[in-house]
């Protein structure tokens, strides 16, 4: 069969990042072609401005060099511009007659800089900021000129402008607001940004219209009056030292000399830097009649009115709006991917986005909208004299907003508190102090990574030092934190030090790459999201994971060890004594009930109600560590007996011999409940919080969650048994019981929080099944409940549990859920249930 | 000396599962994927030695139960960006049933 053409326009990196997630997921559908404008293979356009201020080279910025689009069978034409597309011949032509045809055509153009329409705009030594191109340009004039004049001050200008300082030129921002980086900045944080960038020596002119730009010098004693003028500026007679010979009678030679205002002013230029602002290239498609709006227009899908032809990147108006970040270009990629390879299941929906000024030395950070408004609070940090400043814009207790100046360490996780739209609740109390967990877990207090030596672990788990992750992002041209963590493991494994790794990476790569699109899809396999995948089970009565994968389009046949499992818990909550439960897709722990071990065997944890145990289980639990020679017998942290080092193939007879269920300590399930002493002995005990503590373990004990959950009860506010630190934590004060609900005390210690005090037993049976059932139907596989308590909001799971029609109808869910279960170790060791996972195969 | 050894029925593996083969070279994995293919791997994951026995079989790859490697199952090898490699063995399923070449 003949493979369908694809022909790229624009060989950027919007356009390059959708052939690469094409080639992941359908490398042998096209016949692909692509026509670059520019000379150069696909370069980060990202880094012009290191490499403009001397901080990295060309070589360090090419993404994907000649030789890529050769190994995976691209045809390349660079230097050739598309002029006109034909799409009744489905052809395209290039400015030299190139011919080329297509099935499906992506436009990838970009934007144009705007160039303002003042006279003397085409004047030698007058560029713009886009493209390797203008960096020679201006890198030339750096070495042979003096006066530079950047017009713009937003991200782009003053980039440059640092750039050129950084190559010794004196260089002057001019800018139209009346402070620097109105888009992004409030006026407090651009005014401490202009004083930082003035001390290191760049000067500015605010306020300021330019009017022309003139190969003419300004006259002596130039600045000859107008408003805002800042002084510095004023009264500059250079008497040019460095002034070339070509520039002697600046007229002949046609070169830039000076740019004047509006009020009147001027200053000496030899190059002018024009940075203000882009308008998406959407010229050409325009001229093929595909509809346009200031921007190529698309849909959800990519597609333009040509369903034959797609755009991305900068050039595309996507619900009215252009972006000019590479984040959410790269989020478009995706989908547009998913749609070129006839997945069709991706939608893009639009980006939030946020921004960092590459300036070595200056932090900056703002996402959101910052600039308050009706209905919003803000929250400001402000000192001056530190350089710091933070402003947080919040709206029904949701961050909208923020802008941080001087120390961006929580950027990141402002933005996805931003993107996630998360109830704030208990976060709000240390939002300002920022990030909680960044670098907890055995990293030393470390959270600055920039500060970080490179040999200085980073992932405590998998042995992996910030140099190894600075070393990989570069070499491997990695751009998410998905990547680094495929690629380095870092944060792969426990995740506590996921910040300090979104940290490298932003320190590394300078741009905004962090951002990973608000709605993740649950894996590699699949568009959908947790929700998503939830949803269509729910509705449209899906039993099995083959019928989940069919009616969801999965991507790849069988799944893979992340969303196998998860789908597997997703079905079975859903659809109790329904769905089909497949072992294959459970972990190991779940699928031979013991938690394997380091060198392959096991350990058994056998379940003692409450953490009581008597004569003849400890009895049982000695001869069967005797018999089956257990190497360790140890008391774990959960309140019970642990046996390690067992075989596999004894695991059968160990239950049988044990007799006592072994604990779901394996899988994603109800664990220990820990209890104290209680009113039964305890001078202070209040309640009698064992026997709560077994009524709650033998109700629930066998019941599959979506990570595990711990439970505890305490007798008295003194709290032996720690429930401030569990999924549901009881507490017994003298008139009933407290309940809290998501705590945790394993990588990030939280403290529970108070959802509701009750009298009796029953109640604190039925509130506490209602909140588990309520974790069970809505949280993502593999949340503990804090972080989905912390996603929904403390308040809407009140309104559920509290509520008492709601509580009782998912109590009873639960119980539904929970009858008949049968005891899986009971099963395994006397009925024989899946016998061939216990025993070996012989010759 | 190496031999087609015949081990068991094709019916005694679960799809998209495996077995383990206790062998005079060692732990053998079996795997059976959705389609019915089999492949026989050292039990031994290159990179600590975990159990591939005891993973997940997605498509014509094993996901490690340790670390989550995954190992392609044609060729032993670890799939990128991991690096490293799994004796394997060769299997063949005839009338019902599964023979290694050990
Ligand atoms: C046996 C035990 C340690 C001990 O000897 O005391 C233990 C052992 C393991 N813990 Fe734990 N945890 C044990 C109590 C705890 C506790 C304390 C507790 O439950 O009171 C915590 C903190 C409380 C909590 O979870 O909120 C704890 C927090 C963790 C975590 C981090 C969980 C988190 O969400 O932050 C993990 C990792 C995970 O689950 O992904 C973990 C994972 C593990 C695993 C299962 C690692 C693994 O995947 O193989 C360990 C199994 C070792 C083995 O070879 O069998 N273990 N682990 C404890 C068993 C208690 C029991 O009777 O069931
Ligand atoms: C100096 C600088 C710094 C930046 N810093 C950041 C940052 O820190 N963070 C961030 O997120 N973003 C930053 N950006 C923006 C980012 O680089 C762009 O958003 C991104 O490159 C846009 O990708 P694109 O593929 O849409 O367009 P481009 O990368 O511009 O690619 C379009 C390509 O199409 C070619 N082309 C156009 N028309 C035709 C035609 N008719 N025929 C053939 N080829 C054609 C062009 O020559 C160009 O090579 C920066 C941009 C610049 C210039
Ligand atoms: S038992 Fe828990 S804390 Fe100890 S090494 Fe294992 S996972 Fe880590
Ligand atoms: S031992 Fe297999 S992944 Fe680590």
């Amino acid at each position: 069969m003949q493979k369908m053409k694809l022909v790229m326009v624009g060989n950027g990196m919007a356009g390059v990042r959708t052939i690469e997630e094409l080639l992941k997921i359908a490398p042998d559908l096209y016949d692909i072609t692509v026509f670059g404008a520019e000379p150069h293979a696909n370069y980060n356009r990202i880094m012009l401005s290191p490499v403009l201020a001397g901080e990295q080279t060309l070589k360090d910025i090419m993404l994907n060099d000649v030789d890529w689009y050769e190994r995976n069978g691209i045809t390349l034409h660079l230097n050739r511009k598309i002029v006109k597309i034909d799409r009744t011949h489905r052809t395209i032509e290039a400015e030299d007659g190139t011919v080329e045809s297509y099935d499906r055509l992506l436009l990838a153009t970009g934007s144009n800089p705007v160039m303002l329409p003042v006279p003397g705009r085409e004047l030698p030594g007058v560029v713009s900021f886009r493209d390797i191109r203008d960096v020679d340009a201006m890198l030339a004039a750096s070495s042979s000129y003096r006066h530079a004049v950047v017009i713009g001050g937003g991200l782009l200008g003053l980039e440059a402008a640092n750039g050129l300082m950084q190559r010794g030129m004196d260089v002057t921002v001019v800018h139209l607001a009346p402070w620097l980086m109105e888009r992004q900045l409030d006026e407090t944080a651009a005014r401490m940004l202009q004083r930082s960038l003035e001390a290191k020596g760049l000067k500015f002119k605010l306020s300021t219209q330019t009017s022309e730009i003139s190969n003419l010098p300004p006259l002596q004693g130039e600045g000859r009056g107008g408003d805002g003028v800042d002084t510095e500026v004023k009264g500059l007679t250079h008497p040019h030292p460095s002034l070339p010979p070509e520039r002697e009678g600046a007229k002949q030679c046609g070169r830039v000399a000076a740019v004047r205002f509006k009020d009147g002013s001027e200053i000496p230029a030899d190059l002018v830097v024009m940075a203000v602002g882009i308008r998406p290239n959407s010229a050409l498609a325009e001229s093929a009649g595909i509809h346009c709006e200031r921007g190529i227009v698309v849909n959800d899908t990519m597609q333009t009115y040509d369903p034959r032809i797609y755009a991305i990147g900068e050039c595309v108006a996507h619900r009215g709006v252009s972006y000019g970040l590479v984040a959410p270009l790269f989020e478009m990629s995706k989908v547009c991917a998913n749609h070129l390879a006839l997945m069709g299941i991706g939608r893009y929906t639009g980006s939030t986005v946020s921004t960092k000024l590459k300036v070595t030395g200056i932090d900056l950070f703002s996402a959101g909208n910052f600039s308050g408004g009706e209905g919003t609070e803000e929250i400001v940090m402000s000192d001056a004299a530190g350089g710091v400043y933070k402003k947080l814009v919040l709206r029904d207790n949701k961050l909208e907003g923020a802008v941080l100046y001087g120390n961006t360490t929580d950027g990141a996780w402002y933005f996805q508190l931003l993107r996630e739209k998360r109830c704030l609740g208990d976060i709000r109390q240390h939002l300002l102090t920022g990030q909680p967990n960044l670098g907890t877990g055995g990293h030393q207090g470390q959270t600055h990574a920039a500060a970080m030596p490179e040999d200085m672990e980073v992932c405590g788990c998998n042995g992996i030092t910030k140099g190894m992750i600075v070393t990989a992002i570069k070499a491997k041209g990695l751009f998410t934190i998905e990547d680094v963590r495929k690629h380095t493991k870092a944060s792969g494994s426990c995740g506590s030090c996921t910040g300090l790794v979104e940290q490298i990476l932003a320190s590394t790569l300078g741009g905004d790459y962090s951002a990973t699109p608000a709605a993740k899809p649950m894996c590699g396999c699949t568009e959908h999201t947790h929700e998503e995948v939830r949803a269509a089970i729910r509705e449209h009565k899906l039993l099995t994971i083959p019928d989940a994968m069919k009616f969801m389009d999965w991507r790849t046949p069988n799944g893979c060890a992340g969303c196998r499992p998860a789908l597997n818990y997703y079905l079975i909550s859903t659809w109790p004594h329904e769905a089909q439960d497949d072992p294959q897709s459970r972990l190991i722990n779940e699928r031979a009930h013991a938690n394997i071990q380091k060198d392959g065997t096991f350990s058994v944890v056998p379940r003692m109600w409450g953490g009581v145990t008597n004569p003849a289980e400890l009895r049982r639990i000695a001869d069967v560590a005797d018999k089956y020679a257990v190497p360790m017998i140890r008391v774990t942290g959960g309140q019970r007996i642990d046996l390690f080092g067992v075989k596999k193939e004894d695991l059968p007879s160990i239950w049988a011999d044990l007799d006592m269920p072994s604990g779901h300590a394996y899988g994603k399930a109800l664990r220990t409940v820990k209890t104290c002493v209680g009113s039964e002995f305890c001078r202070f005990g209040t309640q009698d919080s064992t026997g709560m503590g077994i009524a709650l373990e033998k109700a629930f004990w066998n019941v599959w969650t979506p990570h595990k959950f711990k439970l505890a009860v305490s007798g008295c506010p003194r709290n032996c048994a720690e429930a401030a630190i569990k999924d549901v934590g009881v507490i017994g004060v003298d008139s009933g019981w407290e309940i809290h609900v998501a705590g945790n005390g394993g990588i990030k210690t939280e403290v529970a929080q108070f959802l509701v005090k009750v009298k009796t037993a029953e109640e604190v049976l039925e509130y506490t099944g209602a909140f588990l059932q309520l974790y069970r139907e809505e949280a993502r596989y593999l949340d503990r409940t804090v972080h989905w308590v912390q996603r929904v909001g403390l308040e809407y799971v009140k309104s559920k549990v509290l509520d008492e029609g709601c509580r009782k109808a998912l109590y009873r869910r639960l119980l539904f859920a929970l009858q008949g279960n049968k005891d899986p170790w009971a099963a395994r060791a006397v009925e024989g249930v899946e016998k061939h996972e216990f025993e070996a195969l012989t010759v | 000396m190496t031999d087609w050894t015949k081990i068991c029925a094709l019916e005694e593996i679960p799809r998209l599962g495996s077995r383990v083969l206790e062998s005079a070279k060692g732990r053998i994995a079996l795997f059976r994927t959705e389609t019915d293919e089999l492949f026989a791997l050292q039990d031994r994951c290159p990179h600590k030695g975990g159990h591939l026995s005891q993973g997940i079989v997605c498509g014509s790859h094993v996901t490690c139960p340790m670390h989550g490697w995954n190992i392609a199952l044609q060729e032993g090898r670890a799939l990128a960006p991991d690096v490293g490699e799994t004796a394997i063995y060769q299997v063949r399923v005839e009338n019902g049933a599964v023979f290694v070449l050990i």
